[in-house]
């Protein structure tokens, strides 16, 4: 019955073609293989600069992999091969010529859970910009302030900045992981899930995070939940079995789908 | 039958797993008591009697034990009577029947010298200086004498007299300590006893190592188990990253892992004899030909020493190792590798910055269990280079200051050595207890310093893994 219901088609689709000034992430025609086995297929997908752009979709539908895949995460794992292209600022993330490393700084990453690294606070911030250029003590005080700062951790850390990370709790690890990938002043933020082994009011403030980076950064959001995308993100993009089904605003992704399968999903009709 | 197996059900099982746990920590117990007493008793000064029997024989000493007569009934007991330049014997069993009177004179003196062991009998008198001292004075000027250098004790001759009425003249320079047990307070007593301890800690070993102590030994053993955790921890460490990190996870490196879990059960002999072939007799036989052919025939490194044990043993304990290195960057969430790499760091900036520091409890742990291992081995040591007595220590003020290439001694070859090649061996028993008791405590010693590190290293953290 529902399935029969009629799709408007003639609703005009929103632009989601940024001009090349405003495209951060350009996907194109990207496809990626587990061991052979499909993970993405042809996915052409453009983000818009400093704006949130939130991937839904049910479980191993592919968001989690085509992040991983904007970090070139997927290099560690041997058995996964790719074909099409991703670009970043107009440069393709798989140019012989780019630096993986420098990439990975360029397109930070925050994970599911909080992977704070066993030292202190001030050392984890100041993890990715020891790997870096040497830094005098001071400047790199003064970074590690504005990175805390800016993931709205200051405040909570600064008597203590070399108390155990391991000794925070949930909620501010996950800004603690945040703060240290802001330190590298990343172009890009690619945020898998970052809220869902935290408690409601953790989340909040993760998500109040991301509406605030927005002006700094381009952040791309990974979340199986459909409130929180519809709060914190400008773009929509839904995926299933691999395949882009639909990406538009955010706006009009929840209150106006154009296919009847994202109207399923995000109302909760589908398995 | 159906009532056992209800039985069994219903609550035996608790019980007999808390028995095998209480019966285990029961035996521990009981080879710790045994030990400790055995072992630290050896240094209490201990009474000495002075027995005349039924047929007007004296006998004077330590009485050591008492064991039911071989052929008759009754006991008869163990004497240590030292004196063997008299008459060439150090124990005598007498029969508890023939005892006619039993004292413990008080001017009974037990004197340790540098040659024939140990005196017991009576202080006559002193000779100093052209002038004699005799009677309570000559005892008082002993002691006094003894805290003097060498040279200067010289001067001084004793005359001794044994309990069978013999006299014999002794230099004060060529005794070491004299003691009246049966004249001392308890207080003293427990004095001589840390001497006697210190001593033994202190010491090298005299008289065929029935007397003195095993200093050279323990230092052996330290020195060889540090030798040996350098050149372990980093080959097993490197190793286990490889297999864990770097290696492409399939058939072949599940091959490895179990070669190398199969390793460690390999018996110690084994590594001993391959240590032989191919580190002395392989290498070392090289290395003298090409840069020590000046010395040949007689081998430098070509024979078992100080670098060739501590060789053999971090293979042996390689595996355990690699194992427990293994097993602890097993446990590292991958989220935490997949961090640092986010970050922007390499592959090598991820395993020195995160992975090697998480791992470091694991690897302590494996570096523990190899040190456990190594400390209390000896089959191997036999074959590569350990010396019943070693004339030089492997470590002195000469360049190299660290001679890799000589013999040293192990604290569990001393164990065996003095248990069953001393030419007596009622002496040796004590002496086995007590040493015993030190390689028991040197490891116990050793596992606490790596436990507190680990602990400390957790604590820094504030973890739990």
């Amino acid at each position: 019955m529902l399935a029969s219901r009629h799709v408007d088609q003639t609703t005009q689709a929103p632009a989601t073609h940024f001009p090349a000034d405003q495209c951060c992430l350009n996907i194109e025609q990207f496809n990626l293989a587990y061991a052979g086995k499909l993970a993405l297929q042809a996915l052409t997908l453009q983000v818009p600069r400093h704006r949130v752009t939130a991937f839904i979709g049910p479980s191993g539908c592919g968001k989690s992999t085509l992040l991983r895949a904007i970090n070139r995460l997927h290099d560690l794992n041997g058995s996964v091969t790719h074909s099409g292209s991703i670009s970043l600022e107009g440069h393709n993330i798989h140019d012989p010529g780019i630096n993986v490393t420098e990439l990975r700084r360029r397109v930070g990453m925050v994970f599911q859970t909080p992977n704070p690294f066993p030292m202190s606070i001030y050392d984890n911030v100041a993890f990715g910009l020891r790997l870096q250029k040497r830094l005098a003590k001071r400047q790199r005080d003064d970074i590690i302030e504005w990175a805390l700062t800016s993931a709205a951790l200051w405040d909570e850390v600064k008597d203590d900045l070399h108390r155990s990370a391991w000794r925070l709790s949930g909620g501010q690890q996950q800004r603690l992981v945040i703060a240290r990938t802001l330190a590298v002043q990343p172009d890009v933020l690619l945020l898998d899930e970052p809220a869902s082994a935290l408690d409601p009011i953790s989340t909040l403030k993760i998500e109040e995070l991301i509406r605030n980076l927005k002006s700094q950064l381009t952040l791309v959001l990974v979340t199986h939940n459909m409130q929180q995308a519809a709060r914190v993100s400008d773009y929509t993009a839904f995926l299933q079995e691999g395949e882009l089904v639909e990406y538009g605003p955010t706006d009009h992704v929840f209150t106006n789908p154009r296919l009847q399968r994202t109207e399923n999903y995000i109302t909760g009709r589908m398995a | 039958m159906k009532r056992l197996k209800s039985a069994l059900r219903q609550g035996v099982w608790p019980w007999l797993c808390a028995g095998s746990v209480a019966l285990s920590l029961l035996m521990l117990g009981a080879l710790l008591a045994l030990l400790l007493t055995r072992g630290l008793g050896h240094f209490w000064p201990a009474t000495l009697d002075e027995v005349t029997l039924a047929n007007g024989d004296i006998v004077a000493g330590e009485a050591v034990r008492e064991l039911p007569l071989p052929d008759q009934a009754g006991n008869e007991r163990l004497y240590f009577i030292g004196n063997r330049d008299i008459d060439d014997v150090r124990w005598r069993w007498v029969a508890l029947d023939s005892i006619a009177q039993r004292t413990q004179p008080a001017t009974l003196l037990r004197l340790e010298r540098r040659t024939w062991g140990d005196f017991i009998g009576y202080l006559e008198a002193v000779d100093v200086n052209g002038q004699r001292i005799t009677g309570q004075d000559a005892w008082q000027q002993v002691k006094q004498a003894l805290r003097l250098p060498t040279l200067q004790r010289a001067q001084y001759q004793l005359t001794l007299r044994t309990p069978q009425g013999q006299t014999l003249r002794q230099s004060l320079a060529t005794v070491l300590s004299a003691e009246a047990p049966n004249a001392m307070s308890v207080g003293q007593k427990v004095q001589t006893w840390g001497n006697g301890i210190w001593q033994f800690l202190s010491q090298g070993p005299r008289a065929a190592n029935t007397q003195g102590g095993v200093w050279p030994a323990i230092f052996g053993t330290m020195l060889m188990v540090i030798l040996m955790s350098v050149m372990v921890t980093p080959f097993g460490v490197l190793a286990a990253i490889y297999l864990n990190e770097i290696a492409h996870q399939g058939p072949l490196t599940r091959l490895v892992r179990i070669g190398v879990h199969n390793l460690a059960g390999v018996p110690s002999i084994v590594y001993g004899v391959f240590g032989l072939g191919v580190f002395v007799y392989g290498i070392g036989g090289s290395l003298d030909e090409w840069f020590f052919d000046e010395a040949l025939p007689s081998p430098t490194f070509g024979t078992g020493g100080l670098l060739w044990a501590s060789l053999t043993l971090a293979l042996l304990t390689l595996p355990v190792v690699i194992v427990a290195t293994e097993e602890g960057l097993a446990r590292i969430p991958e989220a935490q590798r997949e961090g640092a790499v986010a970050l922007g760091a390499t592959r090598l900036e991820m395993i020195t910055r995160v992975v090697l520091p998480m791992t470091m409890p694991a690897m302590l742990t494996g570096v523990i269990l190899a040190v456990a291992r190594a400390a209390g081995e000896v089959a191997p040591l036999m074959l590569v280079g350990v010396a019943k007595l070693a004339p030089q220590m492997p470590l002195d003020g000469e360049f190299p200051y660290l001679h890799l290439e000589r013999k040293f001694m192990h604290l569990g070859y001393h164990l065996f050595d003095t248990a069953f090649h001393g030419e007596d061996v009622q002496a040796a028993i004590p002496l086995v207890y007590a040493t015993a008791l030190l390689l028991v405590l040197l490891v116990l010693v050793l596992n606490l310093t790596a436990i507190l590190l680990r602990h400390h290293l957790r604590r820094q953290r504030g973890s739990e893994c």
